[in-house]
C-alpha cells in the first residue's frame, strides 16, 4: 500500500477529510521553503504537494507564477527539489506524510521519464500531478510510475463528463483531483453545491479518494469541501501568505515561517471540524 | 533516423503526433474541448459548404490568389537563381495570416462559440483576428507581450480600431511565448463559449494540422502559377520560420516531390553561436510546450529560455511539431539568418524592387541573397514574402538611425 492510499485509510478511520497544502519548491529561497516543508504536517498538513517551478506555467494563475519566479531565481532545480524531499525524509522521520510533486511535464522528459521516476521514489517521493499530462499523453510516464511505486494523480475538471472519466481514471491512483472550477489557480471558488454534485458523480466511477481544489482561501471553505470529498487543496492562498512574508527587498521576515504555519493550521481546524460518516 | 514514410503528407495520427512529435499536452479542463474542436474540424473537412464559404472568403475578402511575381532586378543582381516571390504581403491585412484566421473563425461560428481570443507576436495574426471577427460581429481578446505592444505599436492601433481588445501580458519575458500562456489561463476559463484562434502551426492536435491545412493554400496555388508561368514545378523553396505557418503553407503541397528543394529560416537574432537567437530547430532539442512535444530553445532542466529576434513574429522558442518532424526525416533542410542579415535584406528590396517587407520574411530573404547565387540560372526559386512591412518601418528607421 502506498503511502497516499495508507494516509486516506487513516483519514477515514479518522472519520474526517484531509487538507492537502500546495507551497513551491525553492519560494522564497531554499533554505525558507525547506523550514516550511519540514513544519508542514505538524501545522496540520495531512499531504504536501511540492510545486517544480517552470518558467511557462499555463495554468496557474499569478499567485503561483511569482512564486514560481521566486524559486527560479533563488536557484531552485529539480535535484534540489528532490534534496529537500530527501532531507525531510531524513531529518523528521515522518515517514507517513504523502509528497507529491506538481508541475509540468517538460522537466520530467528532459530527464527522462524512468530516471525521474526511479529519482524521484528515492528520494521519498510518492505522487505526481502534472498538470499538462492529460490520458491521452499519459502512457510515456504511467508504466514507469508504476515500476518506481509512484502514483499518478491526474486531474479531472468540471469539463471531464462522465464519457470521458473512466479514461481519466484508468491513469489515475492515489487520489482523483478534482479541479473545481473553470480556470486557472487562484481564482474564483466553486460552490458547495457544485463542488457536491461533481463529487458523486466522480464516486460512481470509482472507488479512489476524491481531492478537491483551485479557489479555496478560508477555513470555512475548506470545511465546506471537507463535508463532500476527501481532501480539500490549499495553493494559491498559501503560497499569497510566502509572499506576505517578505519585506521590500524580497527577503523573509521573521514572520513569514509562522504566518504560513498559523494559515495552515487554521485550515486544518476547519476540516478537522467536519466529522465525516 | 527513422526511415522516410511512402508520404511526408498523411501526418498527424489519429493521437495528433507526428512521430514523437505533437500530440496533446494540456490541463484536463481544455481536453474535452480540444476533443470537441477536432471532431468539428473533421466534419467540417467533409462539409462542401464550409469549404465553398471559406473559398468565397479567400478570394473576395482577403484578395486570392496572391501574386506569384518574378523579382527580377533582385535575380539579375544575385546573379544565379531565378527568383520568384509569393506575394502573400498583398493579402488582406498585410500577411498570409488571415488564411488560417479566416478558417478558424468560420470554425468558432459553426461550433456555436460567442468570443475569440488570440496570441500575435508581431501583431499581424492579432489583426488578422480582430480583422475576422469585426467582419463576423464576434467580441475579440487579443494578447501579446508587453515588448511586443511596444515594438509593434502600429499593429496594436489597427487591432483596436477593428474593435479587439489588446491586452499586453508583462509576465516571463513579455514576449510572444508569454501572449500564448496566457491565452491559454484565459482560455482554461472561458472555453465553454471562447473558441481560441493560434497563430500558427503549434499547440496541441488539432491545431498543427488544422492551421497547416489552412495555409496549404499558399503552397496549391503556388504548384498552378509556377506551371502555368514555367510550365514546371520550382525547384527550390525558402520561408521563413517563427511557429512555421507560412513555410508548413507553400511546403506541405511539395512535401511528396522529391525534386523540390524546401529551406526553412529560423531567426538566428545575433548568431546562433551567441546564445541569442530564435533558432529552435537549430539550437534547441525536443520538450514540451504550449501543447505539443517539439524542438525548444531550453537549459538543461527543461526550463524554457527566451528567444531573440529583432522580428517580432520570430521570437519564439518553440516551432510547429510537424517541422520538427520534419527536421528529424531529413525533408526540410532548416538554416538560420541573422538580424543584422534580416536588415541588410530588408533594404536590398526596399531599393531594388520597392516592396518593404516584413521583417520576418527579410530573414528567409536574408537566406536568399546567400542562397541563390550558388545556384544555377535555370534554378526555380520561390520564397514566400508572407508579410509587408509598413508594421516595422519605424523599428527598421530606429534601428539604421534614421530620423522619422
Amino acid at each position: 500500500m502506498s503511502r497516499i492510499a495508507k494516509r486516506f485509510a487513516r483519514l477515514k478511520a479518522d472519520k474526517r477529510a484531509g487538507l492537502v497544502t500546495y507551497v513551491t519548491a525553492g519560494d522564497p529561497n531554499l533554505d525558507v521553503s525547506y523550514q516550511i516543508l519540514k513544519g508542514l504536517p505538524a501545522a496540520g498538513a495531512d499531504l504536501i504537494e511540492l510545486g517544480m517551478p517552470f518558467t511557462d506555467p499555463m495554468a496557474d494563475g499569478p499567485s503561483i507564477q511569482l512564486a514560481g519566479q521566486r524559486a527560479l531565481k533563488a536557484g531552485i532545480t529539480v535535484d534540489a527539489t528532490f534534496d529537500m524531499v530527501r532531507r525531510f525524509r531524513k531529518e523528521t522521520g515522518d515517514n507517513d506524510t504523502p509528497i507529491l510533486l506538481m508541475g509540468y511535464y517538460n522537466l520530467v522528459y528532459q530527464r527522462g521519464p524512468e530516471r525521474f521516476c526511479k529519482d524521484a521514489a528515492a528520494a521519498g517521493v510518492d505522487g505526481f500531478i502534472l498538470v499538462d499530462l492529460p490520458p491521452e499523453e499519459a502512457d510515456e510516464l504511467k508504466p514507469y510510475a508504476v515500476a518506481a511505486g509512484i502514483d499518478t494523480v491526474l486531474l479531472t475538471a468540471p469539463t471531464t463528463d462522465d464519457e470521458r472519466l473512466p479514461a481519466v481514471l484508468k491513469y489515475s491512483s492515489g487520489f482523483v483531483y478534482f479541479v473545481s472550477v473553470l480556470g486557472i489557480t487562484g481564482t474564483s471558488s466553486a460552490t458547495e453545491e457544485a463542488v457536491r454534485t461533481h463529487v458523486e458523480r466522480i464516486k460512481r466511477h470509482t472507488e479512489l479518494p476524491i481531492g478537491v481544489g483551485f479557489g479555496i482561501r478560508t477555513p470555512d471553505q475548506a470545511a465546506a469541501i471537507a463535508r463532500h470529498a476527501d481532501a480539500a487543496v490549499v495553493g494559491s492562498a498559501i503560497v499569497e501568505r510566502v509572499k506576505a512574508g517578505l519585506d521590500d527587498h524580497g527577503k523573509a521576515k521573521p514572520d513569514l515561517v509562522p504566518g504560513v504555519f498559523a494559515y495552515i493550521k487554521a485550515l486544518a481546524d476547519g476540516v478537522r471540524g467536519v466529522r465525516k460518516a | 533516423m527513422p526511415s522516410a514514410p511512402n508520404s511526408f503528407r498523411t501526418g498527424p495520427d489519429e493521437r495528433g503526433h507526428f512521430g514523437i512529435f505533437g500530440g496533446r499536452y494540456v490541463a484536463e479542463t481544455l481536453m474535452p474541448l480540444i476533443l470537441e474542436l477536432e471532431k468539428a474540424y473533421n466534419d467540417a473537412k467533409a462539409d462542401p459548404s464550409f469549404q465553398n464559404e471559406l473559398d468565397y472568403l479567400l478570394e473576395h475578402y482577403a484578395g486570392r490568389p496572391s501574386p506569384l511575381y518574378f523579382a527580377k532586378r533582385l535575380t539579375e543582381k544575385l546573379g544565379g537563381a531565378k527568383i520568384y516571390f509569393k506575394r502573400d504581403e498583398l493579402n488582406h491585412t498585410g500577411s498570409h495570416k488571415i488564411n488560417n484566421v479566416l478558417g478558424q473563425v468560420l470554425m468558432a461560428k459553426r461550433m456555436g462559440k460567442t468570443r475569440v481570443i488570440a496570441e500575435t507576436g508581431a501583431g499581424q495574426h492579432g489583426v488578422a483576428t480582430a480583422t475576422a471577427c469585426a467582419l463576423f460581429d464576434i467580441p475579440c481578446v487579443v494578447f501579446m507581450g508587453a515588448v511586443d505592444v511596444e515594438r509593434q505599436a502600429p499593429n496594436v492601433v489597427r487591432m483596436n480600431m477593428l474593435g479587439a481588445e489588446v491586452r499586453a501580458v508583462t509576465a516571463g519575458s513579455a514576449t510572444l511565448k508569454d501572449a500564448m500562456n496566457e491565452a491559454l489561463r484565459d482560455w482554461v476559463a472561458t472555453c465553454e463559449n471562447t473558441f481560441y484562434c493560434i497563430g500558427t502551426v503549434a499547440g496541441p492536435h488539432p491545431y498543427p494540422a488544422m492551421v497547416r491545412d489552412f495555409q496549404c493554400v499558399i503552397g496549391n496555388e503556388t504548384r498552378v502559377q509556377m506551371m502555368k508561368a514555367e510550365g514546371r514545378l520550382p525547384d527550390t523553396l525558402v520561408a521563413c520560420i517563427g511557429g512555421g505557418s507560412n513555410a508548413m503553407g507553400l511546403f506541405h503541397p511539395f512535401l511528396d516531390d522529391k525534386g523540390v528543394r524546401l529551406v526553412g529560416v529560423e531567426a538566428g537574432g545575433k548568431g546562433v553561436e551567441t546564445g541569442e537567437h530564435a533558432a529552435s530547430l537549430t539550437g534547441g532539442r525536443p520538450g514540451v510546450l504550449h501543447g505539443n512535444r517539439t524542438y525548444l530553445l531550453q537549459d538543461e532542466e527543461g526550463q524554457i529560455t527566451e528567444a531573440h529576434s529583432i522580428s517580432a513574429g520570430l521570437d519564439y522558442p518553440g516551432i510547429g511539431p510537424e517541422h520538427s518532424w520534419l527536421k528529424e526525416m531529413g525533408r526540410i533542410e532548416y538554416v538560420s539568418a541573422t538580424d543584422a542579415e534580416a536588415l541588410a535584406a530588408f533594404q536590398m528590396l526596399c531599393k531594388l524592387e520597392g516592396i518593404i517587407p516584413a521583417l520576418e520574411p527579410a530573414h528567409a530573404l536574408g537566406h536568399v541573397i546567400k542562397l541563390a547565387p550558388t545556384l544555377p540560372k535555370d534554378n526555380l526559386l520561390v520564397m514566400n514574402l508572407c508579410g509587408r512591412g509598413d508594421k516595422d518601418v519605424f523599428a527598421v528607421a530606429e534601428r539604421l538611425g534614421m530620423k522619422i
